[in-house]
């Protein structure tokens, strides 16, 4: 047994310092801090230790063992599970909601990592049990964990649309953003504000994928979501009408949102819309397919 | 439904038309458009709706 405890250990830790690093990526849309990183470091910390056990339960012919990877699997379902009801439960006390897409995305990216801390110590107890050096252990390590979190990297918004601010004005009572009617905005007083202090931006689909999934009500709301939390939103619960909202353009498949922030300030809109994440279930490919692409023509 | 459906309901009318008859919902009838927008403004803080103009004297009160 004493020959594994380099082994274990190099998966161990390499595990734990992957979920870690993916941890710190992670704050922005974190919940809760302390004590949320505490539960997903410790979880963490077991996905990497069965991760790592595994080898030289394999080779110490133990060949039981390898089957609690798979009931780990089944309890890593239950972080997603977790985190849903979590942000579910906390989405009625948002301002601005995440959406049921942004917090399926944020569940899903929970559970994967826990994989990833897996998958990392499995690779490095492995290679440092056939290499007899640790070093070698540490470094496929990090190499796992980068080109993991390479592939699993969600795209922003930048990549697929072009943001540019956006005229807002009213035609009438409706509030416009260029070729888009937004709402409806009764009370003059509203009005007044929504042009002293709104501002809009369009958001322009770079090709028929990604109109597709701007189009999506979950990746709108996800929008509209990130930039309140950013900017902050001149918005209470018996103060309604200063919801940021994002609507389509149905001609062109452009997206405007408009928003009144605590700081006016379209620079850092235009940085915070930039940033937004693509959410992996609202992500569509009509150009993959022949009849999305003779329809684009 | 989380994000879409319809769940958009008219909570009262204000209105500066004496004509505009009494249904449903309440009818608040204004002397002039200034005592409308005052009403309306108080019912959308205690509703916690929205004002919309329906752009013939006549507002309505909606809850989003």
């Amino acid at each position: 047994m004493g020959g594994y405890v380099a082994v274990i250990l190099t998966g161990l830790v390499m595990g734990t310092l992957g979920r870690l690093y993916l941890l710190r990526v992670d704050y922005r849309q974190y919940p809760s801090y302390p004590q949320g990183y505490m539960v997903h470091l410790a979880l963490g910390f077991i996905a990497a230790f069965l991760g790592a056990v595994a080898v030289p339960a394999l080779l110490a012919k133990e060949y039981t063992a390898v089957t609690f990877l798979a009931l780990a699997a089944q309890q890593f379902r239950e972080i997603r599970d977790m985190e849903r009801e979590s942000l579910r439960n906390i989405e009625k006390t948002e301002l601005v909601p995440r959406g049921a897409a942004y917090i399926e995305d944020i569940a899903k990216a929970f559970e994967s990592r826990n994989y990833l801390a897996m998958l990392t110590a499995l690779v490095s107890s492995a290679v440092v049990e056939f290499s007899k050096k640790p070093v070698w252990g540490v470094l496929a390590g990090l190499l796992v964990i980068f080109l993991l979190s390479f592939f699993t990297k969600r795209k922003r918004l930048k990549d697929i649309a072009v943001v540019r601010p956006a005229k807002l004005f009213f035609q009438g009572s409706i509030l416009c953003i260029e070729n888009i009617q937004v709402m409806n905005v009764g009370h003059p007083d509203s009005r007044k504000i929504f042009l002293e202090q709104g501002l809009a931006v369009m958001i322009e689909p770079k090709d028929d994928n990604a109109r597709a999934t701007l189009a999506n009500i979950g990746q709108r709301q996800a929008i509209a979501h990130d930039v309140a939390a950013l900017l902050g939103v001149k918005r209470d619960v018996n103060e309604i009408d200063f919801t940021p909202l994002v609507r389509i353009d149905l001609k062109t498949g452009k997206v405007g949102l408009v928003i009144v922030p605590m700081e006016k300030d379209m620079e850092t809109l235009l940085k915070a819309v930039k940033l937004v994440p693509v959410l992996e279930s609202t992500r569509r490919k009509p150009l993959k397919s022949k009849a999305g692409r003779e329809a684009s023509d | 439904m989380e994000n879409v459906g319809l769940s958009e309901v008219i909570l009262a009318i204000v209105t500066v038309d004496g004509t505009q008859p009494a249904s449903g919902v309440p009818v608040f009838y204004a002397k002039d458009e200034e005592e409308r927008n005052k009403i309306a403004s108080h019912l959308a803080r205690i509703l916690s709706g929205m004002v919309h103009d329906l752009e013939n004297g006549t507002y309505v009160i909606v809850k989003h």
